[in-house]
């Protein structure tokens, strides 16, 4: 697939795929991060009690956290790509909104988080806003 | 328990919240200066990375991510993500007072909206209960005497 497109030109459904593949690869990544820090513990207390080369140490022998910064990079060179093509102004708020309710989903699902009413409402809420604040 | 944040890990939200927008703002600087890239041609991307805009932009979004990951720590995903989208509401204010430029009425409800979804999640505990041992995947102990 090669998108040769200058801003202001890209066919709607290659904007539709940059936001897509973006909103993916963060959620993944957004995913595996929050499993990897909930499995290292509380990074404070770490930093209290090891130092902050033990806090690090902590951080990079989990290989979990790995996973979720390589899908954090993917979503991040993405995001470049997609920048490169598109105004900031629909990508930021778009892959934003989309990725605020993807995780919201995916941290009640793959998380087991209590994602109750009054998370599921501010998900809502500062999704809708968001797109408020890109028009 | 009610898990409510200390002063301090509400100062590490409001860095997620303002690094990461003011790093994409300083990596759409430097992309819009940049020639179209094509997929063809992905090693450009790279050299992209060392011009001055976007490699302030990647500083900012390392101190966002040092935030986060501490963030992440000790509260719930779908906690930590509405904080950060708190910092829209600070671009739109800066752009407002600071800048001067105009803010519709649109952008007025959605920094309303957002603050309010904020304060939703805010009011709430930041951390789901559990044994240690349910997170990542990891069986609990009843799980384990199970598999035993």
């Amino acid at each position: 697939m090669t998108i040769p497109l200058p801003a202001g030109s890209v066919n709607p459904w290659a904007a539709v795929g940059m936001i897509a593949a973006i909103v993916l690869a963060s959620t993944t990544g957004e995913v595996l991060t929050a499993a990897a820090m909930k499995s290292i513990g509380d990074l404070d207390e770490i930093r209290a009690r090891a130092g902050m080369r033990g806090a690090i140490r902590a951080v990079i022998t989990c290989p979990l956290f790995f996973a979720g910064v390589g899908f954090l990079a993917l979503a991040f060179f993405s995001l470049l790509f997609a920048l490169n093509h598109l105004d900031l102004s629909l990508v930021a708020p778009a892959a934003a909104s989309l990725t605020l309710v993807t995780n919201a989903v995916a941290g009640k699902l793959f998380l087991h988080e209590n994602v109750d009413r009054r998370r599921w409402t501010a998900a809502a809420l500062v999704c809708v806003g968001v797109y408020l604040l890109a028009h | 328990m009610k898990h409510q944040l200390t002063p301090h890990q509400w100062m590490i939200l409001g860095l997620v919240a303002l690094c990461a927008p003011l790093g994409d703002t300083c990596l759409s600087r430097g992309m819009t200066h940049l020639a179209p890239i094509s997929l063809a041609h992905p090693a450009t991307l790279i050299g992209a990375v060392f011009t001055p805009w976007i490699a302030t932009g990647i500083a900012l979004l390392i101190g966002f991510f040092a935030s986060y990951l501490t963030a992440l720590s000790w509260a719930d995903l779908t906690f930590v993500l509405p904080a950060t989208a708190f910092g829209n509401v600070i671009v739109a204010l800066l752009s407002k007072f600071w800048l001067h430029e105009p803010v519709s009425l649109e952008r007025w409800a959605g920094i309303v909206l957002i603050t309010v979804g904020v304060g939703f999640v805010a009011h709430g505990p930041a951390l789901t209960e559990r044994p240690p041992q349910a997170i990542a995947g990891l069986p609990s102990p009843m799980e384990e005497e199970r598999v035993s």
